[in-house]
């Protein structure tokens, strides 16, 4: 007993130890993030490193919040593209400034909606003050807007097994694309135009004292972890547990006592509302958007990063999120333009790139099907235990609180 | 009235000939359902390839001998897909094997990008179906008649077959107990590779048609064909060959009809609509079997 | 144990991606640190922003062939009194929006002094707001959405725009082909063929007109039904802007379904591709476009043998030698860019930028100046016709916006947009 207690309570030094660890990496994390945007100078890397961590910090969010679905509680959705496409416009159609609207909407006589959140909230409290807040707020709204619609699809398609429930989210993401594409929608959505002109990350400051700071960077991080740890929080909460037994077995969850349908649909909801705040995050990303790149290959290309990283690993999900993006957009780019290091390589030409990546996924898929992490997440308590040598450590499963850290990487 | 009807025939004639080669590429869907209970996503995509193949085989071979050569090739991807990216998962969860399924669609859609270099690529006329005729007042290339023709024999050929062979019977064994057959001595390998290669003729069957009437192929020609024939099959009962032949019929009719009444905007969405109402009211399909939860 | 295999795997395989990462940015560096050296010593490099995959990588390709050929005749510029070398460099923004961004950010990194492109206008103006904050000017080369260059200072275009080709297609289709009732078709969810139906529509209802607009769906092959809609409503010139892959299935069905009435293309439409499929068929192509054949026999020549020196180039091009205009235009837009350099005498983006308004340039296309916009000041779209014979385009009509202003609703629109 005595044995036990005293196990239990060095785990709970290491938990602190890592959390505190945990704590300090973010901090020098975003100190890192500030400085780039701030007083790094800008050259051919930065530039990049500043692109690639942006849209890797949006993506880690989407993923998240798509092996929330999958690989937590176990239901087959491929209706992300779908969602993100709804938070993104709902959090454009709010924040395109008031004049923006007759060049934006030119041809819909300047649409419907003709206010701003982020201009009416700068008006009260100035113009810094209202875009960061005005963006959360319109970000917040993406992500009900889009929970609202996995409310009412969620209602008949839920009800379905595996596969037919990724067919049919499928094609309600199809659905949504055409709906937002339609001229009878046009004075809201603009139809087939895109929506432009709307706060973006580069119209993030703040102020402090009489000095102006960007936040480009740093924002999309900070939406990005404020969501992933109530992601983590809300999958080690009790409803977490019921997600994992829904996705072990359904018919025993039910025997427990587990509301099946209530619990796959809050499953459902939450991770909608957090792709709907993903879909607003790349929009602010993309400064313009248009219904037509959310399409199912968008989906599958999240589905596979979730894969790479192991399908239930958070921390999985953000380490293949940052890598994926980086070599997709960044470090691979080379295969594409026909040199290499000074050589001409005749079978590098355009989409080489994309056969690599789909060759890399599918050896993973079939060879290496737990991912970079399986179910595990990296924890800087696991570490400390593992620094520690203990060999009890090895066994468990290194699942502390503080177990989300999206280390960029670099 | 001979206005209307002469007005409104074409619109008819092409979802007739649009339903059949939905037809031909359903069945693959479901039959592969019906004994692997997988969603072979990449089967659209394998109706792509077959589509480029017959391009690059026409550029330095003569029509027939390309023609064959497209069957064969486009069977043996198939196969080759079957035992590297779904074999190996048999035994895995069932979202393992359809993740590795929309990874081989990815992977033979980004070949494709590769090796075209992202052009469209023109498809070559086939003599006789690429023929123009007038029917009434309505004129079309004889495809269009021949397709749905074409399509409703090859389904009386295979259901014959899956009703009277062994092959066929072993086919049925299989998908109504996948362990059960195999302790009664079918070799469920032959069953599933057979289900392959009938379903990957068919779609190179299927290809043939469609691209001699729409005569362009680019990387995602594949994907909208292969969503709406994977609807076609869930909506005629999924596992059930008729079903999917009739459900590809109704769709390829219906679409053409929302296109004629200006409805333009939601042709694709109605098919998912259906798909969706369909799951929700009757999941088993028209001529569906039900199926219980085994614990 | 199988745990630590799985993770050992993944770490060789991080690190394997890592050591892919790390030459990748040796190289980009070592292009830098070239590019920055020899910022006093010998290069200059053109940023080239355009779609070599996706729906819009047949044109992307033929735009950037007109800048590779116009960098093989002229590979060097002096600026100032310093003689540099032109390095061309391309980077693919996969015809969609959200790859244009990271891809622009791509070309700002590799520290180039101006960029051009792109061909599709929503991918020009997802990528402007990246151009801007770095301070790099960009030209649009075919891009006619008038949203591209509005109230901005960087971007720039050399082509005409949607409001004053939308009204030029409209008058032909009512003065020369005697339409009375025009039948759009156009993708759904694509700004390009939406904005251009818009602005026809406008223009030929105030010629009095009658239009019916209808829009398929992304992937579509099937157009049997639009083409009997517009058979039925009794169209008598179907307006078809879509881009080229969408073209080649509209010219072919309708050659099945037996349409007698013209198709009119927007400046899309003139590509080698469509012609391959209206040749020996009987069906009437007009297109609107920049550049005839015949333009300029010198570069007509010089392009044609460019193109056959290259398998690889022969392909871009749609395996033959027609030139399309956007080639044309991509040739003028790399020599616009030399000027641009020359007149800012300096390889700096910012100093080009404040070149670029008063850049004047003869060629081939015609006379290339900018307005107070960035917009060139055109006044003239070229209407080619396909001949069905040997498969090549026939001049029809220069319109020039006097014409198409003739009408005092149609003058409106255009200077609306031009706003």
């Amino acid at each position: 007993m005595g044995k036990s207690l005293q196990a239990r309570a060095k785990k709970s030094s290491d938990q602190k130890i890592g959390s505190f660890i945990a704590v300090i990496c973010l901090v020098v994390l975003y100190i890192f993030l500030f400085l780039l945007d701030n007083a790094l100078p800008s050259n051919s890397t930065t530039i990049m490193l500043v692109t690639v961590l942006k849209k890797g910090a949006i993506y880690a969010l989407v993923c998240v919040s798509m092996n929330l679905l999958n690989g937590f509680t176990g239901l087959f959705s491929l209706g992300q593209a779908g969602f993100m496409l709804i938070g993104a416009y709902a959090y454009s159609i709010f924040s395109i400034p008031a004049e923006a609207h007759a060049s934006v909407y030119q041809y819909f006589d300047g649409g419907a909606i003709q206010f701003s959140i982020p201009e009416s909230i700068g008006n009260v409290l100035g113009v810094n003050a209202g875009n960061f807040l005005g963006a959360i707020l319109c970000i917040i709204i993406g992500g009900l807007v889009a929970a609202v619609f996995a409310a009412l699809i969620g209602i008949p398609v839920l009800r379905l097994k595996s596969d037919y429930l990724a067919i049919a989210t499928l094609g309600f993401a199809e659905i949504i694309r055409a709906i937002f594409q339609w001229n009878g929608l046009g004075k809201i959505t603009n139809g087939s135009n895109l929506l432009r002109k709307y706060t973006n990350f580069d119209d993030i400051q703040i102020q402090v004292g009489g000095m102006v700071y960007k936040l480009d960077t740093v924002f999309p991080f900070l939406i990005a972890t404020l969501s992933i740890v109530i992601i983590v929080l809300l999958v080690n909460s009790s409803y977490g547990r019921a997600f994992k037994s829904i996705r072990d077995d359904e018919v025993a969850a039910e025997a427990m006592g587990i509301n099946l349908f209530k619990h796959k649909m809050l499953s459902f909801v939450i991770s909608s509302f957090f792709a709907g705040v993903g879909g607003a995050l790349l929009a602010m990303f993309q400064t313009t958007v248009q219904a037509m790149p959310f399409q199912s290959t968008m989906t599958y290309e999240i589905l596979l990063i979730v894969v790479i990283g192991g399908i239930g690993s958070i921390t999985g999900s953000c380490i293949a999120a940052f890598l994926y993006i980086a070599c997709s957009e960044w470090w691979l780019r080379f295969l594409d333009s026909g040199s290499f290091m000074g050589m001409e390589v005749s079978f590098f030409r355009d989409g080489f790139r994309k056969v690599v990546f789909s060759v890399v996924i599918m050896v993973i898929v079939l060879f290496f099907s737990r991912g970079i992490m399986g179910n595990k997440e990296l924890s800087f308590a696991g570490m400390v235990r593992k620094i520690r040598g203990r060999k009890a450590a090895k066994a468990a499963p290194a699942d502390g609180p503080q177990g989300k850290e999206d280390e960029p990487h670099d | 009235m001979s206005e209307f009807l002469s007005n409104n025939l074409p619109y008819l004639l092409s979802g007739i000939s649009v339903g059949g080669q939905y037809a031909l590429i359903a069945i693959g869907y479901t039959m592969v359902y019906g004994i692997l209970r997988l969603i072979n996503f990449a089967h659209g995509d394998v109706f792509m390839v077959a589509g480029l193949i017959m391009v690059y085989a026409t550029a330095s071979l003569p029509i027939y001998v390309s023609v064959i050569l497209v069957i064969v090739a486009t069977v043996i991807l198939g196969v080759v897909i079957e035992k590297v990216a779904y074999k190996p998962l048999r035994s895995a969860p069932r979202m393992s094997v359809m993740i590795s399924a929309i990874g081989v669609s990815y992977l033979l859609q980004n070949c494709a990008l590769y090796f075209t270099g992202g052009l469209p690529q023109m498809y070559p006329s086939i003599p006789f179906l690429s023929e123009q005729i007038q029917i009434g007042s309505a004129s079309t290339k004889m495809v269009t008649i021949v397709t749905p023709i074409l399509t409703v024999i090859l389904v009386l050929i295979l259901v014959t077959m899956i009703k009277r062979t062994k092959t066929g019977m072993a086919m049925r064994a299989v998908s109504r107990d996948f362990e059960t057959s195999e302790l009664m001595g079918i070799k469920i390998n032959n069953v599933i590779s057979m289900t392959f290669v009938i379903g990957c003729l068919l779609a190179a069957v299927g290809s043939l048609l469609y691209f001699t009437n729409y005569t362009s192929v680019i990387p995602t020609s594949g994907a909208m064909p292969g969503l709406k024939a994977f609807v076609a099959a869930v909506f005629g009962g999924i596992g059930s060959v008729p079903g999917a032949v009739i459900g590809a019929f109704i769709i390829g009719i219906c679409e053409n009809i929302i296109k004629g009444l200006g409805w333009t905007t939601f042709s694709d969405a109605f098919t998912f609509v259906l798909l969706i109402v369909i799951l929700v009211v009757k999941p088993t399909g028209i001529f569906g079997e039900k199926s219980t939860d085994k614990v | 144990m199988k745990k630590i295999l799985a993770l050992l795997l993944a770490g060789c395989m991080a690190m394997a991606l890592c050591a892919c990462g790390t030459p990748a940015e040796d190289t980009s560096g070592d292009a830098d640190s070239s590019g920055t050296t020899s910022a006093d010593g010998d290069t200059v490099v053109i940023g080239v922003f355009e779609p070599l995959t996706g729906d819009n990588g047949a044109g992307g390709k033929q735009e950037y062939l007109g800048m590779q050929y116009a960098n093989s005749v002229t590979p060097e510029v002096t600026i100032g009194d310093k003689t540099y070398q032109v390095k061309l460099e391309v980077v693919d923004n996969e015809s969609s929006n959200d790859k244009a961004v990271t891809a622009a950010s791509q070309l700002v990194s590799k520290n180039v002094s101006i960029v051009l492109g792109s061909y599709g206008s929503s991918v020009s103006i997802a990528a402007s707001d990246t151009f801007e904050a770095a301070n790099v000017p960009a030209m649009g080369v075919t891009c006619t959405n008038p949203q591209i260059t509005e109230g901005n200072d960087h971007y720039f275009r050399i082509c005409f725009l949607d409001p004053f080709q939308g009204t030029v297609l409209a008058n032909f289709a009512h003065d020369e082909l005697g339409a009375q009732k025009v039948y759009c078709l156009g993708q759904l969810g694509n700004d390009y063929d939406q904005g251009l139906i818009n602005y026809f529509t406008e223009a030929a209802e105030a010629l009095g007109m009658e239009v019916r607009s209808d829009s398929f769906p992304l992937n579509n092959s099937d157009f049997t039904s639009y083409l009997t809609t517009a058979k039925n409503e009794g169209a008598e010139v179907i307006f078809a802007p879509t881009s080229i892959s969408y073209a080649q299935l509209i010219v072919e069905q309708s050659v099945a379904q037996g349409i007698t009435v013209p198709l009119l293309g927007p400046d899309t439409w003139d590509s080698n591709m469509v012609l391959a499929a209206a040749q020996g068929k009987d069906i009437d192509v007009y297109v609107s476009t920049f550049y005839a054949e015949g333009g300029d026999p010198d570069f007509e020549a010089g392009f044609k043998e460019f193109i056959k020196s290259s398998d690889e180039y022969l392909n871009n091009n749609g395996g033959n030698d027609i030139i399309a205009a956007v080639s044309a235009m991509g040739y003028d837009a790399y020599y616009t860019a030399l000027e641009a350099l020359k007149l800012a005498g300096s390889t700096d983006p910012q100093a080009v930028m404040e070149a670029l308004p008063d850049v004047e340039y003869e060629g081939v296309t015609g006379h290339i100046a900018f307005d107070d916009q960035g917009d060139a000041l055109r006044d003239s779209a070229f209407i080619k016709h396909c001949n069905n014979e040997t498969g090549l385009w026939e001049f029809v009509t220069v319109q020039t916006v006097a014409d198409a202003g003739s009408d005092a609703g149609a003058a409106d629109t255009t200077e609306e947009a031009a706003e």
